[in-house]
């Protein structure tokens, strides 16, 4: 095992495939000189030249498209879109080319790209840098959705989403990068649409992505404190979900919370809250708890754009209400 | 008042010595918010325009009461020279609800409607749709406003640049596209971003008239802004206002450029600060220079203990404006 920061698991992802494999290269804006503005691309111009290591004007939706493009040749770019609230200028290229080429073409035509960007709140960015939009993607069938809360998973998933066939888009958060945490010497590929149990328990499963699992894990600690036993379960990747996975951990501990950054109404937790209730309805003892942002744009004033987003404390607070129904 | 006579000076030495007072309360004001977030007071993303601040100054004097203008996330110049109170800016730097935005925008997201500023941006080209519609709007209304859109050279890179302005001469509508070119998107140079040396070329493309100006001369920034607006307003259509210009300091605050050389940057500094050019041209008395650096001491300070003083908004007040 080595210790690696999130970015440099994500980096490094990118590094080998890049080694590896002429057909991958990354474009984006300000990744060349830069090192792309949260410093996930640093040091790759050097290794890789300006060939490879592409610096694009702020053209979103024309370096999306020309990402798809580039994969219906048959080679496996990587954009990276600076902020997630600007896959919104791409979303059109991706919602109606990437996820469909696939399809309309009855299997002729494959888009092997993966679209990393990232985002969230946190430092007050103001309402059009801080969303988390990965939920959107999930109801686009024909895409893939990954979101890592480790540095190891960022790393195996990338490195997946890389070698998918079709079009991932790839989730960091903020927050995380400085996150350190040990990874294999060797990079081992996940498969895509595998959760990860980070922590087992009895009475309620916490299914949380992204930041949100590590408030889930520092909830969970506080929870074993006042007797509450709490399984924390991280889907990892979004689409394709890990359901199985899911229903058995509900089955077991027969409480559910789920807990994202994201905006609460029509969020990914709703998604799981349908799937727990279908498939784990005779074990369930309360009903599925949801921890989330708020229903507003996230606003700048720190006060209030703490109190906007979920903390730890507020995924306690699900755990005890799960925990208290009769 | 004697005329300073130059070609193109026109206005009086007092006239000058306005834009300059305005020159220096935006230059003094950015500093100080380099200042308070580098001693942790602000959060989030700040840009400033040190370098800039003619282009500011020049457009925003040359706009009527009832124009409107759009900006970036390069937006506190243009708030201070639209007449935004440097209390009011401030107070929203630090989250205060006496803030412009009430604290809900950010430096990114300023407002002041009441005097034109309908949005500042942090999407790049994000506003320059809705000064196309707003000035559609005039003109369906038959009122004479016009409507101004401030943007990057970065920024004529996004499709809404192009599709705004292929709409905006094809309706005829009276807005003015103001241009800050600087040369840099964040790290990236012009000519790794721009097919092109002369953004002019875009503007002929839609087959918009268009100016180019010296963005750091405040006077030919006006006497160009000045011809743009009547242009737009007399119903001749939309301009493009090409003002060339140099950032003096990073994209962001804390930017540390590896991106460009020191040689660069100081030269850039010693030779095409705005500020300095318009002092060097009046030859201002020292005596004068002082009472004007004081006056900006004092409001540029009273703003930072007015926004320290200001009351912070209640978290759960995050809730309200979602919906009209
Ligand atoms: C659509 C979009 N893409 C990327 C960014 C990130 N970004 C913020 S400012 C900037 C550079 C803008 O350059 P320019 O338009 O020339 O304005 P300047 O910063 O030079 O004032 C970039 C890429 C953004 N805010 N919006």
């Amino acid at each position: 095992m080595v210790t690696m920061t999130y970015r440099e698991a994500v980096r490094d992802a990118m590094a080998q495939a890049m080694r590896a494999d002429p057909d991958v290269f990354v474009m984006g804006e300000d990744i060349a000189e830069m090192g792309g503005s949260m410093g996930v691309t640093q040091g790759m111009l050097e290794e890789f030249g300006p060939e490879r290591v592409r610096n694009t004007p702020i053209s979103e939706m024309a370096i999306v498209g020309a990402g798809i493009g580039a994969a219906m040749q048959g080679m496996r770019p990587i954009v990276e879109i600076m902020y997630e609230d600007f896959t919104t200028l791409a979303m059109e290229q991706i919602v109606n080319q990437a996820a469909k080429h696939r399809y309309m073409s009855g299997g002729q035509l494959s888009v092997p790209l993966t679209i990393r960007t990232q985002g969230g709140a946190g430092w007050s960015p103001g309402a059009q840098h801080a969303q988390q939009v990965e939920a959107w993607f999930c109801h686009v069938p024909g895409l893939k959705v990954v979101y890592p809360s480790t540095p190891a998973d960022a790393r195996a998933l990338l490195w997946s989403s890389i070698y998918d066939d079709n079009c991932v888009l790839f989730f960091e958060h903020r927050l995380l990068y400085p996150l350190k945490g040990e990874v294999p010497d060797e990079l081992e590929p996940l498969e895509l649409g595998s959760a990860r149990v980070h922590r087992e328990g009895e009475d309620v499963t916490v299914v949380a992505i992204g930041r949100l699992v590590h408030e889930a894990l520092k909830a969970a600690e506080a929870a074993e404190a006042e007797g509450i036993s709490v399984e924390v379960l991280d889907p990892r990747t979004l689409l394709p979900l890990d359901e199985d996975a899911l229903v058995r951990s509900v089955r077991k501990t027969s409480r559910c919370v789920v807990a994202h950054e994201a905006v609460v109404r029509m969020g990914f937790g709703a998604e799981i809250a349908a799937v727990v209730q279908e498939r784990a309805f005779d074990h369930l003892d309360a009903p599925v708890e949801r921890v989330g942002a708020k229903f507003c744009p996230v606003p700048f004033a720190p006060v209030m754009e703490q109190w906007v987003v979920p903390h730890m404390e507020d995924v306690l607070a699900a755990i005890r209400r799960t925990v208290g129904r009769e | 008042m004697a005329k300073v006579e130059q070609k193109g000076h026109t206005l009086s030495r007092e006239r000058l010595v306005d834009f300059l007072r305005e020159l220096l309360l935006i230059r003094r004001f950015e500093e100080k918010v380099e200042e308070r977030f580098r001693a942790g007071d602000l959060s989030g993303f700040l840009h400033v325009s040190l370098g800039q601040e003619a282009i500011a100054v020049g457009v925003c004097r040359a706009l009527d009461g009832s124009d409107v203008v759009a900006s970036t996330h390069r937006a506190h110049a243009h708030a201070l020279a639209l007449g935004m109170h440097p209390n009011e800016l401030m107070a929203e730097l630090y989250g205060k609800v006496e803030g412009c935005s009430r604290g809900y925008g950010g430096s990114m997201h300023l407002y002041d409607v009441a005097r034109g500023l309908i949005g500042s941006n942090a999407v790049v080209g994000g506003g320059l749709p809705s000064i196309t519609g707003s000035a559609l709007a005039f003109k369906l209304r038959g009122e004479p406003r016009v409507a101004v859109a401030f943007l990057g050279d970065g920024a004529t890179n996004i499709g809404t640049f192009h599709e705004s302005l292929n709409l905006a001469q094809l309706w005829g509508v009276p807005a003015v596209f103001v241009c800050e070119n600087n040369g840099y998107a964040e790290s990236t140079p012009a000519w790794q971003q721009l097919p092109i040396t002369d953004l002019a070329k875009r503007a002929v493309a839609f087959g918009m008239h268009s100016i180019t100006v010296d963005g750091q001369d405040v006077e030919a920034v006006y006497h160009a802004a000045q011809r743009a607006m009547k242009h737009a307003r007399d119903g001749k259509g939309p301009v493009f206002l090409l003002a060339n210009t140099h950032r003096l300091t990073g994209h962001y605050v804390g930017d540390p450029q590896v991106y460009r050389s020191r040689e660069e940057l100081r030269e850039a500094r010693e030779t095409q600060d705005p500020l300095e050019k318009l002092r060097a041209r009046l030859e201002l008395p020292g005596e004068e220079w002082d009472e004007l650096e004081h006056e900006v001491a004092v409001l540029v300070q009273a703003s930072v203990d007015f926004a320290l003083n200001g009351t912070d908004p209640r978290p759960e007040d995050a809730l309200e404006n979602v919906y009209a």
